[in-house]
């Protein structure tokens, strides 16, 4: 790298991509050739930045200018601009939101100067399709400190007083975990990493998957020196094209440089990995169903124990991570137990990820050490609501978790608190829902995925969950009555203790959590037959506004119940009782003279 | 199993069979042998999955519920361009819901119907990750971002 001045990183993560980074990146390698600058000045598409809110993203280096919302002929300003003339290029900058003043140095954003970035430590700065790129920023040093100075106990014994949890959802010993599998004596086991991202609003593993596949390769090799086992595989979802393909390519590469394969670093450790394909299943993220898909059966999850890390993958002792745990241990080994154990709270370790996302200003993926408050994540670092919006609520943990309100908003975010507040961990998504959020259509919202994603094997969620989903869609409807609301905690709970899996053991959350903290939101739709937010299309009124009206009859005639009454030239007038609130008159009155109540 | 029926030529037979080969015939990667079919023929209709059968020795029913299980495997075929609407969580809470009724009424289609020149399609999917261009709306392999739906007539014009 060093006989390059200038480097200029674009982002490639996938929603910087669908926005046309490739464009950049070929307009900016145009122009620098133009100028006589391609031995200069290097372009990298690198992986995400994670303020995907103000994507695409140039980042200038060594002077960390951060561009935002770059378009592809912008690149002709900025190699004119701010590599011929030095001058920064203030259009593109990012302006703080309360200031208006641009901001050049993306050290001083708000968004990022709370986060701390281990699992992210290299998303952003490195060409993800370059290994020599990840070694030059000690990749697969660890592996090596492992290999030749280390015994599988040792350095499980590291990662055990690290105090890692899994950043999966449950919050497991890492190292715990490990620990088991080492124990039971096979010939063969097997290390398994968790790409089966399927949580609606979450993107962290994929980012890291885009950004740095490289760091999962090196964790994965050294938990298979850990507890014994020589393949390991990658269960990925097949929607992450991205993702995947940056997958083969580090395989390929690490495999080129004898990192993978046979006798790795010449100390006679074999170790090889394999893809795995998802295919749309949300239960697949549960370890046990996961296995089962990778074993080319429906991915129906099955009692435990046996704990995979007795009988897994071909029956044989499995370790399943997630992709953000593996992502953290070479930076562990490395910098060691204490440094990680320094960091976050009591109970919960290091640091964790959040993709941020909903009403919030900057949508993104931050990286944040536990025990970082509610507060600072949404309104320092995701900048507060969108359109001046008020906060209502934060949905963690996805359909599993539950809604935190104002009141958990100094709450420290680790694993153990918000399972006190009513949520969970989860992977990490975190959906911001302002005063325009109907909280019971929410509820119905996450009952649907949970209903559409169940795999029928138990009958508490096949079953529960359909009835919970349509007990909420009656209230929605304004068709509810008061005594659904302890049905619907008294079945929540039935569900909670008596299904199979994770899933069904989780799905009524929402609902609970709804139910604790919105409770004045349902009764509003069941006696008022109002939905506060205005979001029920079955409880809206459409009222003609008697000052805008001059009788036109456009709405009348447009109306496919006859439901408008009023002469020509006269106020019309609309008949709630018969109107089904389809909204073609407010759609077709050009006078702005019907709006809804 | 489907209503629709279809004749398999020699070379797609061979090409069924190739690809169950290359998997070394081990049922345990029937997922990845029908994600392979899938991207070759566009749908997995019963014809392709009882080849399948044949070359991996796994019975004609097992695979019928695997391709059902999954929401990614399709026994129909998708249109010309196949239009995915994101009802993620962050998409459905940034109005994910009225593009894809808008979508439902430019194309008098319901989700999982084709129209009736089958030239489009139109589904459903989770959270494509890109949650920073919510709504997210995929046609084909083009991502739009912050879709509302007034844009959903100019995004079907660009394919006319």
């Amino acid at each position: 790298m060093s006989k390059y001045s200038m480097h200029l990183l674009v982002c490639g993560g996938t929603g910087c991509h669908a926005a046309e980074s490739d464009a950049i990146v070929c307009n900016l390698r145009d122009e620098l050739e133009a100028k006589g600058l391609n031995e200069t000045v290097q372009v990298i598409l690198t992986g995400c930045f994670g303020f995907c809110e103000k994507g695409p993203i140039v980042k200038v280096m060594p002077d960390n200018t951060f561009y935002v919302q770059v378009k592809p002929e912008d690149a002709q300003t900025i190699v004119e601009e701010h590599i011929i003339k030095g001058r920064k290029v203030t259009s593109l900058l990012y302006r703080d939101p309360k200031t208006k003043e641009p901001v050049a140095d993306s050290k001083h954003m708000g968004f990022f100067k709370k986060q701390m970035r281990i699992a992210l430590r290299n998303c952003g700065f490195i060409n993800p399709e370059n290994i020599d790129e990840y070694i030059a920023r000690d990749g697969y040093a660890a592996l090596g400190k492992v290999l030749s100075e280390m015994t599988p106990d040792e350095v499980i014994k590291l990662v055990k007083d690290s105090g890692q949890r899994g950043r999966g959802g449950a919050g497991f010993s890492t190292g715990l975990k490990w620990e088991l599998a080492r124990r039971n004596v096979s010939d063969e086991k097997y290390v398994v990493c968790n790409a089966d991202e399927g949580d609606p609003g979450a993107f962290m593993d994929r980012s890291v998957l885009e950004g740095d596949p490289h760091s999962i390769l090196e964790a994965m090799a050294i938990c298979g020196y850990s507890i014994g086992a020589s393949n390991g595989l990658i269960y990925i979802r097949a929607e992450y094209p991205l993702a995947i393909q940056r997958l083969k390519t580090a395989i390929k590469q690490a495999k080129e440089y004898g990192l993978l394969g046979n006798d790795i670093f010449g100390t006679g450790f074999n170790f090889d990995i394999t893809l795995k394909y998802g295919a749309g299943a949300f239960v697949c993220g549960e370890e046990t169903a996961l296995i089962h898909s990778m074993e080319g059966l429906r991915g129906e999850p099955t009692l435990k124990p046996p704990f995979p890390a007795e009988s897994g993958y071909r029956g044989k002792p499995t370790n399943v991570n997630n992709v953000e745990t593996y992502a953290s241990i070479p930076a562990i080994i490395l910098k060691g137990a204490a440094w990680f154990s320094s960091i976050g709270t009591e109970k919960s370790k290091g640091t964790k990820v959040f993709a941020l996302a909903g009403k919030i200003n900057n949508v993104g993926l931050i990286e944040v050490p536990m025990g970082t408050t509610l507060r600072e994540v949404i309104f320092e670092i995701g900048g507060g609501i969108r359109n001046g919006k008020k906060f209502k609520g934060v949905q963690t943990g996805g359909p599993s978790g539950g809604c935190l309100t104002e009141k958990h908003l100094d709450t420290p975010i680790d694993f153990d608190n918000l399972i006190a507040a009513g949520s969970m961990m989860g992977s990490g998504a975190m959906i911001v829902l302002d005063e325009d959020d109907c909280m019971v259509s929410m509820a119905k919202y996450f009952l649907e995925f949970t209903v559409e994603e169940s795999c029928g094997k138990c009958a508490p969620c096949r079953i529960g969950n359909k009835r919970l989903h349509e007990l909420l869609g009656q209230i929605c409807e304004g068709k509810g009555v008061l005594s659904d609301l302890d049905r619907l905690k008294n079945m929540s709970l039935v569900i909670k203790d008596t299904a199979l899996c994770g899933l069904g053991q989780t799905s009524p959350n929402p609902v609970l959590s709804m139910l604790d903290n919105f409770r004045d939101e349902f009764i509003a739709h069941i006696t008022h037959k109002k939905c506060p937010a205005g979001q029920c299309r079955s409880l809206l009124e459409y009222i003609v506004n008697a000052e805008n009206c001059v009788g036109c009859t456009a709405c009348a005639r447009v109306c496919p119940v006859n439901a408008i009454s009023g002469m020509r030239k006269e106020i019309h007038k609309i008949d709630s009782a018969i109107c089904i609130k389809c909204g073609a008159c407010m759609e077709k009155c050009k006078f702005d003279a019907i709006y809804i109540s | 199993m489907s209503h629709i029926k279809i004749e398999l030529r020699k070379e797609d037979v061979d090409f069924i069979k190739g690809v169950c080969t290359s998997f070394n015939n081990d049922p345990q990667e029937l997922i990845n042998v029908l994600h392979s079919c899938q991207e070759h023929f566009g749908y997995l209709p019963a014809e392709i999955q009882e080849v399948v059968s044949e070359g991996l020795n796994v019975p004609v029913a097992k695979i019928y519920g695997v391709v059902t299980f999954y929401s990614f495997f399709t026994m129909t075929p998708r249109g010309l361009h196949p239009i995915s609407i994101c009802l993620g969580t962050a998409c459905y809470v940034r109005g994910a819901e009225k593009v894809l009724d808008e979508f439902k009424k430019e194309l008098g289609i319901q989700v999982g119907e084709s129209t009736k020149d089958n030239k489009f399609s139109l589904s459903s999917l989770r959270c494509v990750g890109a949650c920073g261009l919510a709504p997210v709306v995929l046609v084909g392999d083009k991502t739009y971002g912050r879709v509302a739906p007034d844009d959903v007539k100019n995004i079907l014009r660009e394919y006319e």
